[in-house]
């Protein structure tokens, strides 16, 4: 239904063009040698090809709805010098294109393509390299960004920019896109109704995907691996967080998911592995957990602060250092029917479920929130023993903190 | 053969040894004797080099014996106490032995069959009975050919067949010009056999010379009596 | 040398307490693989498994071997046989077969599991290598006590003491020392600190495989030194070799004095 409006949304616009569109063709012989020359005579609507060659160029303002179609990897060199494409009108697409070498500067956000205040935009199949900040969408809506590859060389967080920002827009689709060492691999801020899929941010400064201040988005089926400090979702409500998967964030600060001030949302069938940190929670509430793995981390979850009414639900704790821990004694969320590899107990009747409630917040996790050195006996008898007591006698740790169904083998999640 | 300069040994504030001066020559049977903890074993043990001594030397064939080893390839010693690894067939003992000595000749067959041993060599060690045990430390000791032969309390535990082939092995062995150190409780045997006693009393030698020296020194007519007689009268 | 060495460990091999330990091994292998079928539970129980108990069984057997094998090494003492060599020989006997035991108790299972297939393989031999390590060097010490108490019952009790102190109250008394002085730095103090114990050193070895992801999160720039780089890897595994040679050095110079 949906393709056949478009079709005839396509037919509709042909007729309706007052001449029907052209092809532009850019390359050494053609008729034109710039993509700006192109640009400037080009009508709306029209297509420009641009075809195999390094074009030094950079301030390519787009000001009508055309598209850019890329032919044999031709590469825009901007020589360090400033933005390239700058799009200012609803229904632009560019694709294919191979840019490099976008200018940096501390006073301005240069962009390899910046999108402001329009619609309709198709950003594909794009690769920017040694850039500084990559796409950047200002107060966009209603576009796509699909497929591109962003491979960044940044340093220092200063002096870096974000692969793929988002500022106040609403209703952008983000899928298949990789995204390396920038400094945030996919950045929102104000924006809303957002859909990140099937992205791929991966050795990224600080953040694989940060997210402030935006409401009603959802990121599914994407790969944050080895950024520097993972993903954060910051003072933001309802999103939703499916079968993403978040691995090998390590370092001192460093999580796959820190969640700080964020409300409604739901984290299902997610994979977190290796991290320091699986999930660092503060400030959270009312936010539901189902179906994730935690794999390996060194602290599966982290929570701090005031957190209330978070449910988390048939997760599987495998071998991390530490399930879960808590900085107060308070406890107000629930964890129900999770499997925790560390769990000990048995089941007499045979249900599948232990007999015996699981504590997954153990004395020594406090004793290394306190005196972070006494990391180092981990896994000591004499911390397990003096775990076994707090577990037998719980004084520091939260008393009804425990996962009263805790199962016994390993929950299958099912494809989703 | 043997010769033992100012020896000196105490075990924590027990002096066993005091000063030992000794010289034994090549060739004949010199009984060790001396009450209970007058020195024996360890002097014995000071010449295999089990025991470190404090103070003083010891020289075999002329050489300084302190840190060596190689010397004790000429020397075959009988221990006091036969216990042997548990696990190790009598077989694999000897074997061992002679395999430990390797380079050296072993006579091991002629003293199996001397001492009726063949049933058992098959045997473990920990299923022997003591008397065994003993015939096996006998084989161990006088399988090799070595100018020094050293053997404590050869005879405990022994029937009286096996004792009588013992005797005659020792004056073998004499008789090949061996020199023989012997300690004993068993007055007869020591009588028997030995040439010349050395009598050790709280860690000095009080006597060195024939049996019938010690008879002419303490008027005792018999043997037995002599040892008594110095046992007494040291007492006082 | 190696003659006492073969000896020894043939001695060994057909005592029942070699059997014992080997079929502990095995079966523990056996159970951890294939009643939970679930490998990387099974690396992290091995883990406590030998950090603990091998130290343990390491110190019990060695001093029972030598209190056992006295009449054998006075024997051998008698011989022409470099005085060194013979307890050298009886402690490499001892500490191989219990080495052999643990591998070759552990490996069989595992290596029906198809653990070479399998990416723990790594972390599995880094445990055999280890536990085999921790056999030596607390055989060797459990000699150098033995060495020292003519006593049998003094030196056992001395085995068992020094592995309650190894094993459980050196990390106590190590905790509460970082908790009392935890306003200053600590990093140094507590990394020279494990190395002084080898229950330690095997366990922060093993932790370097295992948890890696937590020990990141600690802030100290010479922890993330020690264990961000291989420094940690290498450091930790030349200690525990000089935690054999040193006791090992310790029995050479013991043996030479002693008197039987």
């Amino acid at each position: 239904m949906k393709n056949l409006f478009y079709i005839a949304f396509i037919f509709l616009q042909l007729s309706l063009s007052p001449s029907f569109a052209q092809n532009l063709e850019v390359c050494a012989s053609c008729e034109f040698t710039s993509i700006t020359g192109a640009v400037e005579i080009a009508k709306d609507f029209d297509t420009i090809l641009v075809k195999k060659g390094t074009y030094k160029e950079y301030n390519i303002g787009i000001t009508k709805p055309i598209t850019i179609i890329a032919e044999g990897n031709p590469v825009i060199d901007g020589e360090n010098k400033g933005e390239i494409i700058t799009i200012q009108a609803d229904n632009v697409t560019i694709d294919g294109l191979h840019i490099i070498n976008v200018g940096t500067s501390y006073t301005t956000d240069f962009a390899a393509v910046r999108v402001v205040k329009s619609e309709n935009f198709l950003l594909q199949n794009l690769t920017l390299e040694r850039l500084f900040f990559g796409i950047y969408l200002e107060k966009a809506n209603n576009g796509k960004i699909l497929n591109n590859t962003i491979i960044g060389d940044a340093v220092e967080e200063f002096s870096s920019g974000n692969g793929i920002q988002l500022w106040h827009c609403k209703n952008v689709e983000v899928r298949g896109n990789k995204v390396k060492k920038v400094r945030d691999g996919i950045y929102l801020e104000f924006s809303d109704e957002i859909t990140i899929s099937n992205n791929i941010s991966s050795n990224n400064l600080r953040y694989g995907l940060h997210f402030m201040f935006s409401n009603h988005d959802t990121y599914v089926n994407n790969l944050f691996e080895n950024n520097g400090a993972g993903v954060a979702v910051m003072f933001s409500k309802f999103i939703k967080m499916e079968g993403n998967t978040f691995r090998k964030n390590w370092g001192t600060a460093s999580f796959g998911l820190l969640l700080k001030e964020i409300n409604d949302s739901e984290i299902i069938n997610n994979v977190f592995e290796e991290n320091t940190v699986g999930i660092n929670v503060e400030g959270s509430n009312r936010v539901n957990y189902f179906h994730n793995d935690f794999k390996n981390n060194g602290w599966a979850l982290k929570v701090r602060g005031a957190c209330y009414n978070n449910i988390f639900k048939e997760n599987n704790f495998l071998y991390n250092s530490f399930d879960v821990s808590y900085n107060s004694r308070l406890n107000d969320n629930k964890f129900e029917g999770n499997y925790w590899s560390n769990y000990t107990g048995y089941d007499l009747n045979r249900n599948g479920i232990g007999d015996v409630p699981y504590r997954p917040v153990k004395l020594f996790s406090y004793i290394v929130n306190r005196t972070p050195e006494t990391i180092i006996l981990l896994r000591s008898l004499f911390i397990d023993i003096i775990d076994f007591s707090e577990k037998v006698s719980p004084i520091f740790t939260p008393d009804n903190l425990v996962d009263k169904n805790p199962m016994l083998k390993p929950i299958h999640h099912g494809t989703n | 053969m043997v010769q033992i300069e100012y020896l000196h040994k105490k075990f924590g504030t027990n002096h066993v040894l005091s000063g030992i001066d000794l010289e034994i020559e090549q060739g004949g049977i010199f009984a060790v004797l001396g009450p209970n903890g007058s020195g024996k074993t360890t002097l014995i043990k000071s010449i295999l080099g089990m025991v470190i001594p404090d103070s003083g030397n010891i020289k075999i064939s002329g050489e300084i014996v302190r840190n060596q080893w190689k010397y004790r390839n000429e020397i075959n010693y009988l221990p006091q106490i036969a216990n042997f690894p548990g696990n190790l067939k009598v077989k694999e003992l000897i074997n061992m032995i002679k395999d430990l000595r390797a380079g050296k000749k072993a006579e091991d067959q002629h003293l199996i069959e001397l001492f009726r041993l063949a049933p058992f060599m098959n045997k473990k060690l920990s299923n022997l009975s003591g008397g065994t045990k003993q015939k096996v430390n006998l084989v161990l000791t006088f399988m090799f050919d070595s100018p020094l032969i050293i053997l404590d309390e050869p005879t405990s535990g022994l029937d009286p067949i096996s004792y009588l082939r013992l005797k005659e092995l020792i004056k073998a062995e004499k008789v090949k010009e061996k020199t023989i150190l012997i300690t004993s409780h068993i007055m007869g045997f020591v009588e028997e056999i030995a040439d010349e006693i050395v009598f050790l009393l709280e860690g000095k030698i009080y006597f060195k010379g024939s049996i019938r020296e010690l008879k002419a020194k303490t008027e005792q007519p018999d043997f037995e009596h002599a040892i008594a007689s110095i046992l007494t009268t040291s007492d006082v | 040398m190696f003659k006492i060495l073969k000896y020894s460990f043939f001695d060994l091999v057909r005592s029942r307490w070699s059997y014992v330990y080997f079929l502990f091994y095995l079966l523990l292998g056996i159970v951890l693989l294939f009643l939970n079928n679930d490998l990387s539970k099974a690396v992290i129980t091995l883990m406590n498994v030998i950090i603990i108990l091998v130290p343990l069984i390491g110190t019990i057997f060695g001093v029972m071997y030598y209190y056992n094998s006295r009449e054998f090494t006075e024997l051998l003492l008698a011989q022409p046989v470099k005085r060194s060599s013979i307890f050298l020989g009886q402690y490499f006997g001892v500490a191989f077969s219990l080495a052999m035991s643990l591998v070759i108790g552990l490996g069989l299972p595992f290596v029906f599991y198809g653990i070479f297939n399998s990416s723990a393989i790594w972390d599995f031999s880094l445990l055999l290598i280890t536990g085999a390590l921790l056999t030596f060097i607390f055989t060797a010490l459990a000699f150098v006590i033995a060495l020292a108490n003519e006593n049998k019952i003094k030196g056992f009790g001395y085995a068992i003491l020094l592995w309650l102190f190894m094993a459980v109250i050196y990390d106590g008394l190590f905790l509460m020392s970082l908790i009392y002085f935890e306003d200053y730095p600590l990093d140094k103090f507590s990394l020279a600190a494990t190395m002084l114990n080898p229950v330690d050193l095997s366990r922060v070895l093993i932790l370097l495989k295992l948890d890696i992801s937590a020990l990141l999160g600690y802030t100290g720039a010479v922890f993330q030194k020690f264990f961000g780089t291989n420094l940690g890897l290498i450091l930790s595994t030349g200690m525990l070799v000089l935690w054999v040679l040193i006791p090992t050095g310790i029995i050479y110079r013991m043996a030479k004095r002693k008197d039987f």
